[in-house]
């Protein structure tokens, strides 16, 4: 049996072999369905390069620039303090966002905070810790949704890690079915719209789950001639869904053509580099803000844990760690000193843990509340009291 | 009178004036055509959708979301099916998010066999729709229980469907809807539009009130003491008719017109049962797991001792659509005769 890691040695063996050897051969399309040749990336991977350089440094200021550094270091953290809970047997199931921290950051930090449609809404998926934690959501809050405790604000013990739900926020409740926020965002957008207040929703989702109606319902709804949304529909290509690989199941060029397709103005990403996304997104929210018109953005992501604990949540050894790049680049600019990246990192551990340590004497959720909050102000739901 | 379309489309223009609904919408819902049963013609606030279902039930639950009211129109139910995972979503919003989102909003959707629809024309929804948790649904037999329901449906902060018996929908009620005119060519002037151009065209609104049918409360249609027949839409008017056939052979039967499907009036039924003691269920969903055959089950368990013969369903046959030749039609959904034929074998059975 072929594992991925022999499939992804076979392919990068089989790269130079298909290479062409001149620009006109380069441009001569395949006679059979392979790996494009200029592409030269494993099957289950991604473009192995890091597109941080010295110089990007200069577009944002250095007090910002250690602001996302912080908050991705506190995602990050997080995410293996959740990992751990459930290596632990303190919780049942793990999914989240750790590889995806360079482009969550920016994103919550753009966010524009508050509720009602003059604020942000978020239609997240599953992998949004570190946007919520650049938002401000507390350690505790995540731990308790990991660890289902009737205190967890999110669902109170009712769903999955990283289903999270702020109202106060304007985070509507991540569902678990693939796509449908791509769907849903279109209402609250539809409401700001009228409101006239330039609030945006943002909707994130992975690059498998492009492939289900609810992201072609998005494009079309969102693009109506007159009566477009302002809305930032985004995709988080980490280029695999669970297993199946992003090569072989998408026929378009670039996710971001298909919002070309409805005239939506699109753009394709470095997600794992947290300037590029910060200015991107910077940019789009801004034409949002201002024309009250949908923009989409490809962010391609790692995938750091695998897709979730079904999987081991095991690291990846072959994905490209933007948090990791970010810091090594701190560190090279001297911007941050060692003793304040192992602070960082410390820092986090200790919180993490101690929020662990008091969420596990949460109470948890009491088996008669199964009836609690179906209807709204806990209206009797159950037919055997009608 | 007011049919069921006007009397909708009257309670959809009270809503939008007095009840905070912004939007109406739904495939062919706004101008020009104002809905396939006309129903939502000439209202302000409604407009056309996307050929999109699942975007139609989406957009819905966002904007309930984001704290607007909206009444979405799923043309015919026989195209809901592929919504039924975001249906699931605005059932569940208020529970898993611990009640931090409701979802209020209202979907109606046009069911049911009896105007020769063939397969995808005639699909009944209430068993189905009786499985999502989180929705009340609702489903009007006459015009001013739809103006009352649809009202009630706009109020509730929960999600409600309203189900639309579309053989109904041109079919006048006994009761004014209050502050429609009494002559029904004055009702048809003011707001039924022109056939042909109605660009320039614009209802006159009779001055309506407000009218609210609790969702929930059953209404007793025809009181008797021999057998309770429990119906809701078409089939309870048949029901009524049978009620009366067979009232001047002396046999005397209660008809409860449920109203709600869910959350439903269990002690109306079981009032009338206790009185009767005797219950036949009758719609025309399909048989097997269909939502009379959990009221049965609820009577068997509750009501067991004190019934005089066993407690039956009426329903759809099992098949996988509606045939579009009559005779198909009628082999497949209970028919006045059928339903008396029911009546009278419960009738005749001695414990
Ligand atoms: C409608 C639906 N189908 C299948 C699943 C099971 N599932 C969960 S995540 C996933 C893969 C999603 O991949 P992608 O969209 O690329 O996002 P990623 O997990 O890679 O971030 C699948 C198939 C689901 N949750 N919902």
């Amino acid at each position: 049996m072929m594992t991925t890691k022999s499939v992804q040695k076979k392919a990068k063996e089989n790269a130079h072999k298909r290479a062409p050897k001149n620009a006109k051969e380069a441009l001569k399309r395949p006679s059979k369905t392979v790996l494009p040749p200029a592409i030269k990336r494993p099957l289950n991977g991604f473009v192995r390069q890091n597109s941080l350089g010295l110089s990007d440094l200069k577009l944002l200021s250095k007090e910002l620039l250690l602001k996302i550094y912080d908050l991705m270091v506190k995602s990050r953290v997080l995410e293996e303090r959740l990992i751990k809970i459930y290596r632990a047997g303190e919780s049942f199931f793990w999914i989240g966002g750790p590889g995806e921290e360079a482009w969550g950051v920016p994103v919550g930090l753009q966010i524009r905070k508050g509720r009602g449609p003059a604020f942000d809404y978020l239609h997240l998926h599953y992998r949004g810790t570190p946007t919520l934690v650049a938002m401000g959501m507390e350690m505790k809050d995540s731990i308790r949704l990991m660890m289902n405790r009737a205190t967890d604000p999110s669902t109170g013990g009712r769903n999955f890690s990283n289903h999270y739900c702020f109202p106060q926020w304007n985070v509507v409740p991540v569902s678990s079915p693939i796509e449908v926020q791509y769907s849903t965002a279109l209402g609250t957008a539809h409401v700001q719209k009228r409101a006239c207040q330039q609030g945006l929703t943002l909707v994130t989702g992975g690059d498998a789950g492009t492939a289900e109606g609810d992201f072609a319902s998005c494009l079309v709804w969102a693009s109506r001639p007159g009566r477009e949304l302002p809305m930032l529909i985004t995709v988080q290509n980490n280029r695999v869904g669970i297993s199946t690989a992003y090569d072989g199941q998408h026929g378009e060029k670039e996710i971001a053509d298909r919002a070309r397709a409805f005239q939506i103005r699109s753009r394709q990403i470095d997600g794992n580099n947290p300037i590029e996304t910060y200015l991107a997104i910077q940019e789009e929210m801004t034409y949002i803000r201002k024309t009250g018109r949908p923009s989409f953005i490809e962010a391609k992501t790692s995938r750091l844990y695998g897709h979730s604990s079904a999987s081991g949540a095991n690291l990846a050894q072959d994905e490209i760690d933007g948090l990791k790049n970010f810091e090594n680049l701190l560190l090279k600019a001297d911007f941050l000193s060692e003793s304040q990246q192992q602070n960082t990192w410390k820092k986090y551990e200790v919180e993490g843990i101690q929020a662990q340590n008091e969420v596990r004497a949460e109470v948890q959720p009491a088996a008669d509340s199964v009836w609690d909050l179906i209807y709204v102000n806990s209206e009797n739901a159950d037919w055997r009291k009608f | 009178m007011a049919t069921m379309a006007q009397s909708i489309r009257m309670a959809l223009h009270f809503a939008e004036e007095n009840l905070q609904v912004k939007d109406i919408f739904g495939q062919d819902v706004g101008a020009p055509m104002g809905g396939v049963f006309t129903a939502t013609q000439g209202l302000k606030t409604a407009w056309n959708s996307p050929l999109d279902e699942r975007g139609i039930i989406a957009m819905a639950t966002g904007i309930a979301m984001a704290g607007d009211r909206c009444v979405a129109e799923i043309q015919f139910c026989d195209y809901i099916f592929n919504t039924i995972d975001l249906l699931k979503i605005a059932g569940n919003t208020h529970w898993v998010s611990h009640g931090n989102y409701s979802v209020p909003m209202v979907v109606m959707t046009p069911v049911g066999a009896g105007i020769r629809g063939s397969i995808y024309h005639s699909h009944s929804f209430d068993a189905w729709a009786s499985r999502l948790a989180g929705w009340k649904v609702v489903m009007p037999s006459n015009p001013l229980d739809a103006y009352g329901l649809l009202l009630a449906a706009v109020e509730d902060p929960n999600p409600v469907l309203f189900l639309k018996p579309k053989a109904l929908m041109r079919v006048r009620g006994e009761d004014l809807i209050p502050g429609e005119p009494d002559n029904e060519k004055d009702l048809k002037r003011m707001i039924d539009g022109p056939i042909g151009d109605r660009s320039q065209w614009k209802p006159t609104w009779p001055k309506l009130e407000k009218y609210l049918v609790p969702i929930g409360k059953a209404k007793t249609t025809r009181e008797g003491q021999d057998i309770t027949l429990v119906s809701y839409g078409r089939h309870l008017l048949l029901c009524n008719q049978v009620a009366d056939d067979l009232k001047e052979r002396n046999i005397l039967i209660e008809v409860i017109d449920l109203r709600s499907i869910y959350p439903y009036d269990w002690q109306a039924i079981k009032n009338s049962v206790l009185k009767t003691k005797r219950v036949l269920f009758v719609n025309e969903d399909t048989e097997v797991t269909n939502f009379g055959e959990h009221l049965c089950y609820r009577v068997t368990q509750e009501l067991f001792y004190d019934l005089l013969a066993r407690p039956r369903v009426l329903a759809g046959l099992q098949v996988p659509g509606i045939g579009l030749h009559p005779n198909l039609e009628s082999a497949s959904v209970p028919e006045r005769a059928d339903i008396e034929k029911a009546v009278l074998e419960i009738i005749g059975e001695v414990p």
